[in-house]
């Protein structure tokens, strides 16, 4: 349960992680028909001047949502969603999903928040970075 | 990709590419959202971890502040296959990196690879079991610059999902890099 009065930019939300291969792949595959050769095959990866083959783009998204989620529950809904998908999620990365608060708006029925969100891998790389804006209720 | 003269930058946006920004690249309906649709894509969004209740469990949902079980928001109920158009659609847009001019009747940039640059969405009414999706799409403004990839072209897909209801789902620009 989110303390709404408490709440301050800088505050972290917990992450989200996942170890990320093909079988976490496959089954974002079968759900979206994203049988994708550059995810499903290290030689086609490389074809496209990649190190293998790479995670989906709309699994990251996915885990930023997840991230988000996570925090929310069922205290309010996300409004807007962005990011960019600025380094590819390799086989066997742990990635995670983060958040940071970075602005807190309150209106007449709640309160908008203002995240920055990424993912990163294991090392703290980022491989997502964006921006998300929730509605929190009172 | 067009020629550029020694001493002119070159471009991969040809006149008649600048001629359809603004056309209609897609229009689908999809299949009414079933609570399985709804069960499996949280099982993979979650996977190997449980996904939260208020997706698969139905009591869970009822008590909820939605009042049943919603579809995650990043939810695809076009997976697979769509309503309209009919049939199965084995699309090379994956793979084809002149698929969107192609779909508009001209020639594309001949850039051999793309990727998903990013995406930008606002979100709207909720999607529950039982919803049928309508989304249009809309080529964007396209722009260019060299990279470490060389030339890369960004193509923004201007995209609106609204629901049987009439009700704004979500507003998606998703951008295309191709290089």
């Amino acid at each position: 349960m989110i303390d709404v009065s408490s709440l301050k930019a800088g505050d972290e939300l917990e992450p989200f992680s996942r170890t990320t291969d093909f079988h976490v792949w496959n089954r974002y595959a079968a759900v979206n028909d994203e049988y994708v050769p550059i995810h499903m095959d290290d030689e086609a990866g490389r074809a496209a001047g990649l190190p293998g083959a790479i995670g989906m783009g709309n699994l990251q998204w996915a885990y930023l949502h997840n991230v988000v989620r996570q925090w929310l529950g069922d205290q309010g809904r996300i409004v807007k969603m962005s990011c960019q998908f600025r380094n590819p999620n390799l086989r066997n990365q742990t990635v995670s999903a983060c958040g940071r608060v970075t602005r807190i708006e309150p209106g007449p029925d709640g309160v908008e928040v203002d995240l920055e969100v990424w993912t990163q891998d294991q090392d703290g790389h980022k491989l997502a970075p964006g921006a998300c804006t929730v509605h929190l209720d009172r | 990709m067009a020629d550029a003269a020694e001493g002119q930058t070159r471009t991969a946006i040809s006149a008649d590419m600048q001629k359809v920004v603004g056309s209609e690249l897609s229009r689908m309906v999809s299949y009414p959202i079933s609570e399985s649709d709804v069960r499996k894509w949280a099982l993979a969004i979650y996977y190997p971890e449980e996904p939260p209740a208020r997706f698969w469990d139905q009591d869970a949902a009822a008590g909820s502040p939605a009042g049943g079980i919603v579809a995650p928001e990043d939810f695809n109920p076009f997976a697979w296959l769509r309503a309209q158009p009919r049939g199965v659609s084995r699309s090379s847009a994956a793979t084809d990196a002149d698929s969107t001019e192609r779909s508009l009747g001209i020639e594309g940039p001949h850039l051999m690879n793309q990727l998903n640059g990013g995406v930008s969405v606002e979100y709207g009414a909720p999607m529950r079991p039982g919803d049928v999706i309508t989304s249009v799409t809309r080529l964007g403004q396209y722009s260019e610059r060299e990279g470490s990839l060389g030339l890369m072209l960004f193509t923004p897909m201007e995209t609106t999902w609204t629901n049987q209801g009439g009700e704004m789902v979500k507003r998606q620009t998703l951008v295309l890099i191709r290089y």
